[in-house]
This record gives structure tokens, C-alpha cells and sequence, in this order.
């Protein structure tokens, strides 16, 4: 593969490109769904083929292929050259890479338990007890459980001489639930909606204990049916470890991208209110807010070694005691504001360029005890768990959340629960609100496999760390129900 | 001359070690120009093939997919599906293989050869068009140019052989400028050269214009006009949770077959076949597509099936399912809804006090059964006064059950227009409407920090 990718930058370069990278990626995935008590879909998937970039003239031009042999990939190489001669037709301003030094390096996962090698009776033996835990009430019309495993092999050469080899592995689970009457459809999950993923493996399955919290979702999916509506009006707020990772996801992860604040996503999913004079100035959050992006996190479904630029993975600071101090860069963007890339530019496959993507933005534990501590020194307020629904503006300042379920809080205790819940807000007002973010023992680092940016479009794998944390004053129970 | 990929699937058939088994073909030439800050900054193009195996035997099944199509890849494919058909778990209410149809469907509605042959030049060509148009107007232009192919094959053991060729061309833009101005357009087809960049950019760079020094409006319920792009984005999330009978066997669709569920001037069907959408004649289980009506005049009248929902609810599959194994249920991607009488430059006549959404951003839908969803205007929102668009407005949010919105319809444009999906697929050819009301529940900050 080392001699065929080579080939590929020295077509590149001898047609006239002033930098060229390849890539070789192999992926490979198996998931296993059951469903209502049988196996509903079992998979295995094989990707793999090459991906040239090549810059001309100061413009960009990618092509990839799947088909491997020497013609092939040389024809890929020279097609990248002509599709960045093509762009010369509009091109801005020339690019220019940072001066990151070429890398020669190898990483690779670490893990215990192969998911790949646990047998497929064994990792069926968990979904079945799962689904007989969730399985026993008429209200009950949809059980679903999944195991997920992911493969990657992928080698990147660049003209300037790096040469990096890495193996990454990942591996994810969850259940979801259902209950229906004849006028209400409630759902609950675990651990979360979509489950858990991680880099790791198989033993990051067996530690979620999916069978013993498949009754208890099944008994809250039922108990939704028939509870209260959320009330509406604005009430003090505290959000579980899971659902504020996506909180952070939409309305951190996604505007701190250089690439978006730059205007290069407005077509598609818009830009960002955290402009360059906001860097180093502007107040994200309230002083407890802090927020990292740590490439480097053991287990973090946004963990590798080198991104797919050859830039080694980093643990950078975004919000530093509430200010906003840091973006998620590239080669090409981190120049424009005077800094060397943090490493985050990623490639969902060989088919596609690397684009600005999350690592794992990460809110640091606060000091706020457990959850239960939080719940305590909260007199009267709502929690909210499991994210349901998401929505954010072109500019990621107005976002709406719905959950699977929520309670309400009285005198420091959970009490009724609550269907349907909503809160909804304005961004820096909304982390200005944050007065307490429980700690280290609630802390949990989660996967999010599906964020999705870029045309075309990219699905990532991204992470995020979170603790529950309590907001002051949000408006909740949104709409007319 | 065998044709290679009707050579491949037969290849994949004759080594399936099990009683019964499906190969299916999907092939995707793509190539995409996308610009931002009125320049070329993105420029790709991807050549890639997949071949899905399915084994059956009995009620035991396994699939596994490769894009290594040569003889070790086949093998290899194979001998996965094999391994996990072999140790899968016997299935209580197995789904059978679909049945060959009557006929062969039409292999190459909706493929034009301008789109299969586009080169990075004429994409470049077009987005320097649509630039052009935003730089004479003041304004910073960004979007993309997609050219595309897409090959889909389907050949199984009881003797099904379908295949469909079709392309799309979709140009889209984004045109911004300083107090508040955005503009967006779109233009979508199977042969690109229907499409007009220059068109395109006229359309984003006036929308834009007119958006300058936006206004506030307090949240509340509004009569409102949707204009094409905002129906799309609609009909596009009802078909994820409303259209589909897996949806509807688990409770957790609004659509109540043979209730009333929108408006009496509300037709809403799913057509691959139909040209003037984007045609897709088969659905990944190689079943010819047909027609659904959805709704009509107003009432639930079906929904699409996959072969396991349909044989579950007694009929034939409609050709809708999506790739094996499929635990989603079917989907509906070639959308339509009818027009009315209206034309749309009179939509807005008569309205005393309303809203004017141009598309909807970031859809998300917050309760299923009752098609509640939520959004954010954007690109092109204006206020309506006494039948009049006169001031642009800031961004709105909207929390609303659709086919509540949709029961109260006051008019339909007489125009319809073929929408592309951002991502999904899922393509539509829709009027733009007037409501009697539509419930906005929060405004964008009108100033960046908030």
C-alpha cells in the first residue's frame, strides 16, 4: 500500500501539485439489532479505497476511488490536479498550510476485548436478556437493541514526508422502547438516544448492564403515557450528563469550527456567532463553565493519534472560566489567526476531504457533589434526561431541546414526572445561567456517531464529557399542547 | 457482451451457500463544487460501488456488504454473510424475498447524460455564475454544484432482476451582506442542463437584497406563506415518522388511515416514477415503485411498505424498502404535493398581518404521533402587512403539530417546484401555501452575543 500511495503523490506532484496527501483507509463495521424479541438485522461491512488531495496554484482538488490498482490510483491522482485547476475559474485566496512538521508515526487503540473477536452468541446472549427485561407490558409495541463494533486500518502520506499508520476501534451499544395508547407514543433509552460509543472495546459493552436497566426504561416509557404535560414558564433547569453533552455539541462543538466561522459552511448548516473578535474576549458562559477539546481522552469516540492531516491529537482549552479562548482548527485555517492546527480536521472516509470536526468537547467536571447532591440545593425546578429532539439556529444561538422524560423538583427532591419535555434559549444567556455543574463522579464521557456536516455530507464520530449541571431561569415547556 | 454488473450479481447468487439469497448492486459517481466567501474552496469528486449480500436459510439471515468487487472481494462478502447467517438467531416471523414482478421496470428514467458526463469545468462554470450575480448585488456568496449518478441492481434467488439508472443535478446558494441581508435559491433536476445558475443567483442575490435591516416580531400564531423550500423540509420529516407503516404499526405516526388527518386541499402522494420528480424505479429490495396516495383531499389514505410491513399488514410491498437489514422500516423519498389555484405572487392578498418564510433551518421533530416539529426560518423572512411583503424579519422559531397547520389551509399556489433534500434524499414537488395559522414560539438574538 506504501508503493501505491506514494505513486499517487508523485503523479500529483509531477502534474503540478505544490502539495499532495494520500490516503489509504480500510473500515470495516458489524452491528446487531434485535428487535421484539428476535434478530432483526445482523451486518458486516467492508469500505476501503484511497483518497488524493492535492493543491494547485494555491486551490484545492480531491478525488477518491475504491478501485486500487496502480492505474487506477494514478488516474485518481491526476483527476485531483484537474479538478483544482477547474476551481482556478473562482478561486480566493491562495491557500497556505501551516508549518506543522511531518509526522512519522503509527497509533492504535487501546483495548482489552476485541468486539470483533467476542462471538456472536455471546453478544446475542446480551441484546436477548435485554430485550426480555424490556418485553411484559401491552403498552410496550417497540423493543430494539443494538451492538455496534467499527475497524479502521488507514495509512496517510503527504509530499512534505509524513508517513502514519493507525488503528482505530470503536464499539457502541443501547436499547430503546416504546409505548403506545390510543392517543400517546412515549419512548425511553439507554444509557442514551443511540446509545454509548467509545474508542475501545468489547469491555466498555459488558460495563453498561444493559439488561438491568431494560425494565426500568420499559416501566418509565409506560409511566410517560400517562403523566403530566411539562409545564410551561421559566424555571431553574438541571440537565443529566447525557443530554448536556449534546447541549454542548450544538451550541459549543459546532460554532467553535474555523472552518464555519469562516462562512465555509453557511450554504449547508450556516455559520457561527463566535466570530473572530470574539477569540480571547467574549463571555461564553458564566466563571464555572469550563470546556475543552482533548483528542487524546482514553475511550472518547473523538480519540485517535494524528488527524487526518497528520496533525498529532491535542487537549486544547475552548472556554476558560466562562471566556471563549480557543477554536477547532486545520492546516488551512489555523494560519488566519495566527495559530498552528490543533488537529481536528477529519475525514469520515477515504471518499471524502477532511472538514473541521469535533474531537471531544468536553465541559469539565465543576464541585457540585453527585446528582443527588444537585438535586438537593435545588428548591424548585425541573430535570430533564435523554435527549428526544434538537434544533439550533444558522448562527447557533437560539436552541431548542426535547427530552424523553423529565421530573419535577420540589423542596430539593425529585418528584412528579413530567412528558414532553422542552427548554429552549439563547446561548452565552443560557451558559451565563449556569451556576453549578456537579463533579468528577458524574462526569461521564459520551460518543455521538452521527454528527453529520459538510456536502457532501460527512457522518462523524465525535465525543463529549459532561457532568449534570443546573441552569437559572429557562424557558420551558415550549409549544401549545 | 454480458453486462458486468448483471455478471457480478449472478456471481454473488451462484456462491450463496444457503437455500435462498439477494445480491444488490449500488454504484455512486459524484462530483460536487463548493464555494464560499465567493470563491471555489471545495472541489471533490468519488467514484464508489457496493455490493450487498443477503443470505436466507429458512429463518435464519445474514448480510454483508464490500466494495472490493473482485473475485477474492466476492468471496470474502459472502463467506461474512455466511458466518453470521449460520450463528443468527432463528427469526419468530421471518420476511420472505420478494417476488419477481411482471415486468422490467423503465432501467434509465431520469438519466441524463449532460449530468453523467458533467465535468469539474461546468460546475465551476456555474458557481462563477451564481457568484457573479451575488458580487453585483454587494453580497458574499457561498453553495455548491452537485453533478451525480446513482446505479442501483437487484437480483435474488427466486429469479427478481430490476435495475435503475438515474442522475441529479442540484445547485444551491447562500448569498449574505451586512445588516442582516440573506438570500437563499436552490435549483434541482435529473439533467443539468435545466438548470440556470445564472437564474439561481438572480433569485438569492433579490431575496437577499430585500432582507436588509431585518425587524424584530414578537413570537405568537401568525396566518403565514411557505414558499416551496419550507413545504419540502415539512413533507420531508412527516415521511420519516408519518408516511411509513412501520411508523404506523407502532403507534407512533400522526396519519390514522381513513380519518381526516390535514385540510380538504391537501393531496400529498409518493411517485418514483413520475419524471417531473426525481425518479427512483425501485427500491433496494429491487420492488418496482408505485404510486401511494398518502393523503387525500385531506384524509390518511396509505402509507409506504417495505416487503416485511407489507406481508405483516397483508399487502404487497410498494416498493419502499431500504437497504437489508432494515430495522427503520420503509421510507418514502419521491414526494408530491398537489397544487392549487392560487398563483404564488397572490398567496400573501388579503393577509393583514403575517409571515413570509422563504425555508426552514434545522428541523427536529419533538413528538411523533402528533407531527410536532420545530425550526428556524432563514434566508428570506419578511413580514406580510395588508397583502404586502413589507419588512424583512430576524429569524423566527416555530414549535407546531404539522397536519394541524396543514388543516387550515387558506390557499395554494398554482406553481409547483421540485425541492432537493439538504442530505436526506428524500425530494419533493410542492406548492408554496397559505395558512390560516402557524405557531412561532421564539426569535433568533438580534445581536450576535445576545
Amino acid at each position: 500500500m506504501n508503493d501505491l500511495l506514494q505513486r499517487a503523490l508523485d503523479v500529483a506532484t509531477g502534474s503540478g501539485a505544490a502539495y499532495a496527501d494520500a490516503r489509504w483507509v480500510s473500515r470495516g463495521t458489524e452491528s446487531l439489532v434485535v428487535k421484539n424479541g428476535a434478530l432483526e438485522g445482523a451486518e458486516s461491512s467492508t469500505s476501503e479505497g484511497i483518497g488524493v488531495r492535492v493543491l494547485v496554484d494555491g486551490a484545492w482538488g480531491f478525488a477518491g476511488s475504491a478501485r486500487l490498482e496502480a492505474s487506477a490510483v494514478e488516474q485518481v491522482a491526476r483527476e485531483a490536479v484537474a479538478i483544482a485547476r477547474a476551481s482556478a475559474v473562482a478561486r480566493g485566496t491562495p491557500v497556505q498550510l501551516d508549518d506543522t512538521p511531518p509526522a512519522v508515526a503509527t497509533f492504535r487503540t487501546p483495548l482489552s476485548e476485541d468486539t470483533f473477536a467476542v462471538s456472536l452468541d455471546d453478544r446475542l446472549a446480551i441484546l436477548f436478556d435485554a430485550d426480555r427485561e424490556m418485553s411484559g407490558q401491552a403498552e410496550i409495541v417497540s423493543r430494539r437493541g443494538h451492538i455496534d463494533a467499527g475497524r479502521e486500518h488507514k495509512i496517510f502520506v503527504s509530499s512534505s514526508g509524513a508517513r502514519i499508520e493507525q488503528h482505530l476501534s470503536e464499539t457502541g451499544a443501547g436499547l430503546e422502547v416504546t409505548a403506545a395508547n390510543q392517543g400517546e407514543a412515549q419512548r425511553r433509552s439507554y444509557p442514551q438516544s443511540n446509545g454509548q460509543h467509545v474508542t475501545g472495546g468489547f469491555e466498555a459493552i459488558r460495563a453498561l448492564d444493559l439488561a438491568g436497566n431494560g425494565r426500568r426504561i420499559a416501566e418509565e416509557a409506560v409511566a410517560l403515557l400517562s403523566a403530566p404535560q411539562c409545564p410551561a414558564g421559566e424555571m431553574d433547569l438541571v440537565i443529566d450528563s447525557s443530554q448536556m453533552a449534546l447541549q454542548v455539541h450544538e451550541s459549543c462543538g459546532h460554532p467553535i469550527e474555523l472552518d464555519r466561522v469562516l462562512g465555509m459552511e453557511a450554504s449547508f448548516a450556516g455559520t457561527s456567532f463566535l466570530t473572530l473578535d470574539a477569540l480571547d474576549h467574549l463571555q461564553y458562559g458564566s466563571e464555572v463553565v469550563h470546556i475543552d477539546a482533548d483528542a487524546t481522552a482514553p475511550g472518547g469516540l473523538g480519540t485517535f493519534g494524528f488527524d487526518d492531516e497528520g496533525v498529532p491529537a491535542q487537549n486544547v482549552p475552548i472556554v476558560s472560566a466562562g471566556r471563549f479562548v480557543g477554536y477547532l482548527t486545520s492546516r488551512e485555517t489555523a494560519p488566519l489567526i495566527g495559530r498552528r492546527s490543533m488537529g481536528s480536521s477529519r475525514a469520515s472516509g477515504w471518499n471524502v476531504i477532511p472538514l473541521i470536526r469535533m474531537t471531544n468537547v468536553s465541559l469539565r467536571p465543576g464541585s457540585a457533589g453527585s446528582l443527588d447532591d444537585l438535586i438537593a440545593d435545588t428548591r424548585d425546578g425541573l430535570f430533564v434526561s435523554s435527549n428526544r429532539s434538537w434544533s439550533i439556529d444558522d448562527r447557533r444561538l437560539n436552541f431548542q431541546f426535547g427530552t424523553e422524560i423529565g421530573w419535577r423538583i420540589r423542596n430539593g427532591r425529585l418528584a412528579e414526572m413530567v412528558r414532553n419535555p422542552t427548554y429552549t434559549g439563547i446561548t452565552p444567556r443560557f451558559w451565563g445561567s449556569c451556576d453549578a455543574i456537579a463533579g468528577p463522579e458524574a462526569w461521564t464521557l459520551w460518543g455521538v456517531p452521527n454528527c453529520g456536516k459538510g456536502e457532501p455530507m460527512q457522518t462523524h464520530r465525535v465525543g463529549h464529557g459532561a457532568a449534570p449541571a443546573r441552569f437559572r431561569g429557562v424557558q420551558v415547556g415550549v409549544g401549545q399542547w | 457482451m454480458v453486462d458486468p454488473v448483471e455478471a457480478l450479481l449472478e456471481q454473488a447468487l451462484a456462491r450463496a451457500p444457503t437455500p435462498e439469497a439477494e445480491a444488490v448492486y449500488q454504484a455512486h459517481d459524484s462530483a460536487l463544487t463548493r464555494f464560499a466567501a465567493s470563491a471555489v474552496h471545495q472541489n471533490v469528486s468519488e467514484h464508489d460501488a457496493t455490493l450487498r449480500v443477503r443470505l436466507v436459510d429458512g429463518a435464519r439471515t445474514g448480510v454483508a456488504s464490500t466494495n472490493r468487487l473482485d473475485d477474492e472481494g466476492l468471496r470474502d462478502v459472502v463467506a461474512r454473510a455466511d458466518a453470521i447467517c449460520r450463528r443468527a438467531a432463528v427469526h419468530p416471523d421471518p420476511s420472505p424475498l420478494p417476488e419477481p414482478a411482471s415486468a422490467r421496470v423503465p432501467a434509465e428514467l431520469g438519466l441524463a447524460i449532460a449530468t453523467r458526463d458533467a465535468s469539474p469545468v461546468l460546475r465551476a462554470a456555474g458557481a462563477r455564475a451564481v457568484i457573479d450575480a451575488g458580487r453585483a448585488a454587494g453580497l458574499e456568496v457561498s453553495g455548491a454544484f452537485l453533478t451525480e449518478t446513482n446505479a442501483i441492481a437487484v437480483a435474488n434467488s427466486r429469479g427478481l432482476r430490476q435495475s435503475h439508472r438515474g442522475t441529479q443535478a442540484k445547485l444551491l446558494t447562500v448569498m449574505m451582506g451586512d445588516d442582516g441581508r440573506s438570500g437563499y435559491a436552490q435549483a434541482t433536476a435529473s439533467d443539468v442542463g435545466d438548470i440556470d445558475a445564472a437564474a439561481v443567483g438572480e433569485e438569492a442575490a433579490t431575496r437577499a437584497t430585500a432582507m436588509a435591516h431585518p425587524i424584530d416580531l414578537e413570537p405568537g400564531d401568525y396566518p403565514v406563506i411557505l414558499d416551496h423550500y419550507a413545504v419540502q423540509v415539512l413533507l420531508e420529516y412527516m415521511a420519516y415518522d408519518g408516511f411509513s407503516a412501520q411508523a404506523l404499526e407502532e403507534g407512533r405516526s400522526f396519519m390514522q388511515l381513513g380519518e381526516r388527518v390535514m385540510g380538504d386541499a391537501i393531496s400529498i402522494w409518493d411517485d418514483g416514477l413520475d419524471p417531473s420528480g426525481l425518479p427512483s424505479a425501485i427500491d433496494y429490495e429491487g420492488v418496482p415503485k408505485r404510486r401511494v396516495d398518502l393523503v387525500t383531499r385531506g384524509m390518511a389514505t396509505g402509507v409506504v411498505h417495505d416487503s416485511a410491513t407489507a406481508r405483516r399488514a397483508g399487502v404487497s410491498s410498494t416498493g419502499h424498502g431500504l437497504p437489508a437489514p432494515n430495522p427503520w422500516g420503509p421510507l418514502g423519498w419521491n414526494l408530491f404535493m398537489a397544487g392549487g389555484s392560487t398563483p404564488r405572487a397572490q398567496l400573501a392578498s388579503g393577509i393583514r398581518r403575517g409571515v413570509w418564510v422563504t425555508r426552514f433551518h434545522y428541523l427536529s421533530t419533538v413528538h411523533e404521533r402528533r407531527a410536532i416539529m420545530t425550526g428556524m426560518t432563514r434566508d428570506g423572512t419578511f413580514l406580510i402587512e395588508d397583502g404586502q411583503l413589507t419588512r424583512p424579519l430576524r429569524n423566527l422559531r416555530f414549535t407546531q403539530a404539522i397536519p394541524e397547520a396543514f388543516s387550515a389551509v387558506a390557499a395554494i399556489s398554482r406553481e409547483t417546484r421540485l425541492v432537493a433534500a439538504e442530505y436526506s434524499g428524500i425530494n419533493a414537488r410542492v406548492p408554496a401555501l397559505r395558512l390560516d395559522r402557524f405557531a412561532f414560539t421564539g426569535a433568533t438574538a438580534s445581536e450576535g452575543a445576545g
